[in-house]
């Protein structure tokens, strides 16, 4: 019984890879005449890198020359003037460029550059500016269940299999076979190298769920934007910032009296400075953290997405000057050394967003007054913690 | 920027927002609070396990000196009984020989005593019977020699005469 799931999974992982294999060739251009010259790679990253409405795996133009899509559509959520309003992402039929109307609970909706928009009271399509803005319709609060948000409920119960499973292994063991035995060192390499040495041996324990969570949901997301499905969810601002407000809030909130004073009215300063402190440590606390957090992960995630694809697109763009073997043997060359480094990245960028986290939260709970050990003359010892306030 | 803020989902912020706090939520419930229960729990196991063993490898080598301080004391008090009971062994033979001496002296002075006793005796009874014969014969001669007057009375004058003498 074991043997026929084990191989079940086998096949399913297999046809997962071969799929994903083939929509990558595919939807990468191996088509002619679809994506081809600069201005459209450049308009088929934008749009990559976006968020999308539709599952889309690769495209193909069949034999009588219309261009064939392969994927699956999403469902969308949209809360419009005229309340809540749900359809299949199918009904746009891949459009983009708000040409099809998708009339639903009495309002009437386009897709433009994978934002949905609500046409105005009367209008029937949408009239463009000349900065080829849409004049005549406003952008409705979309609640979709789009890409990022699929990739994110897949990884979230990936997660959750995951590491429960690992912790439904400690009933019955001391120590965790399998898969569980990949995990737990990431477990414990998260908890000692992250949470304990930033927040301190003493309160890292309440931390480190939200630590953890963070770290490993932005590590396997960024992986997954590796991968041919072509996921960018920690390259949407919406997402980092999210991230970002998170930890915000987090150490808004534990921080002790001591983080206060020292950001409101910090001690061991002329009087007449610490206003004008208090207001460089406020927006440091509330802005510019933060902001760090979110521009780093979004941009790092981006820039990556970007890169990686501009250098697939050098297979097109080259063609003519190196020749079809040059310019796929260059573009091969460099995007798998670019690919190798954005492994590296992913798993950078989750490290450093959670070993930041873990210091702002550090900072907000550490304590400055504590009892110390006094040596022979009186003098006060410093012990581990005042050297780890000392880097903070 | 402004594509940056026209990038900028609210709808996907509020779905993300609502997503990881419940996947927060979770995992904490479901996933890192047993497992780093556990990896705690483990880890001190682990400790006390050490500190265990260090303690028994410590008692061992102590149970090993006693054992060796008991196997030297063993030794010793074999030799010191090996060498009373080669003491004693000596002393009981010089003992009994000496016993075996003062025994044959006192046997050899006894026998001397008996010998001279008996050969006392004997030269006594010798004595006894040498007179008795004498006195026999003395009575038979006398007898042979006073059958006549003459003869007697010359004797008594013969011993008169010693007498006298005397």
């Amino acid at each position: 019984m074991k043997e026929v799931s084990k191989m079940i999974r086998t096949l399913v992982l297999l046809c997962i890879f071969c799929i994903s294999f083939q929509g990558f060739a595919l939807s990468e251009g191996g088509d002619e005449g679809a994506v081809d010259t600069k201005e459209e790679v450049d308009a088929y990253i934008q749009h990559h890198i976006k968020d999308a409405h539709d599952f889309h795996l690769f495209s193909y133009t069949g034999d009588n020359g219309e261009r064939k899509h392969v994927g699956f559509p999403l469902p969308v959520i949209l809360w419009s003037s005229n309340g809540l309003v749900t359809f299949m992402s199918s009904e746009f039929h891949h459009d983009d460029a708000g040409k099809v109307v998708v009339e639903k609970g009495g309002s009437k909706f386009v897709k433009l550059h994978s934002k949905i928009y609500e046409l105005n009271a009367g209008a029937t399509e949408v009239q463009f500016d000349e900065h080829h803005h849409a004049e005549n319709a406003a952008k409705v609060l979309d609640f979709s269940i789009t890409k990022s948000v699929f990739g994110i409920l897949l990884i979230g119960l990936f997660m959750l299999w995951a590491f429960s499973s690992l912790a439904k292994q400690y009933a019955k063991k001391k120590v965790p076979t399998g898969f569980g035995r990949v995990l737990e060192p990431l477990v414990i390499y998260v908890r000692d190298e992250i949470a304990k040495p930033n927040i301190g041996e003493k309160k890292y324990r309440k931390f480190t769920g939200y630590l953890l969570t963070v770290f490993f949901f932005i590590w396997i997301l960024n992986l997954l934007g590796l991968t041919p499905f072509g996921f960018n969810v920690t390259g949407q601002l919406a997402v980092t910032a999210a991230l970002a407000i998170f930890t915000l809030v987090i150490y808004t909130f534990s921080g002790n009296k001591d983080y206060w004073m020292h950001m409101l009215w910090m001690p061991g300063v002329p009087f007449l400075i610490r206003p004008i402190l208090a207001i460089i440590e406020l927006a440091g606390a509330f802005v510019i953290k933060p902001f760090s957090l979110l521009v780093r992960l979004f941009a790092n995630i981006s820039a990556g997405h970007i890169v990686v694809m501009s250098l697939i697109a050098i297979m097109f763009t080259l063609k003519k000057s190196l020749g079809v073997v040059g310019a796929t043997g260059l573009s091969l060359v460099l995007s798998f050394f670019i690919t190798l480094i954005e492994v590296l990245v992913a798993f950078l960028q989750a490290y450093i967003f959670t070993m930041l986290s873990a210091l702002f939260i550090g900072m907000a709970v550490a304590e400055h007054d504590h009892d110390h050990e006094h040596d022979a003359k009186g003098h006060e010892v410093p012990d581990a913690e005042d050297v780890r306030g000392d880097f903070i | 920027m402004e594509t940056l803020l026209n990038d900028f989902s609210p709808g996907l912020f509020v779905v993300q927002t609502i997503l990881l706090l419940g996947l927060i939520f979770l995992l904490v419930k479901f996933a890192w609070k047993p497992i780093l229960t556990s990896l705690n729990e483990r880890e001190s196991g682990i400790h006390d396990a050490l500190e265990a063993a260090e303690k028994a490898r410590a008692e061992m080598q102590n149970l090993q000196a006693d054992n060796d301080k008991l196997l030297k004391e063993a030794r010793a008090e074999r030799e010191a009984m090996l060498k009373e009971a080669r003491e004693i062994k000596d002393k009981m033979i010089t003992d009994s020989k000496e016993q075996a001496k003062i025994e044959g002296d006192k046997m050899l002075k006894q026998a001397q005593v008996a010998i001279e006793s008996e050969k006392k005796a004997a030269v006594a009874d010798i004595k006894n019977q040498v007179a008795e014969l004498s006195v026999e014969i003395a009575e038979k001669v006398l007898k042979e020699q006073l059958s006549n007057k003459d003869q007697q009375l010359k004797l008594v004058e013969s011993m008169l005469g010693d007498v006298k003498l005397n």
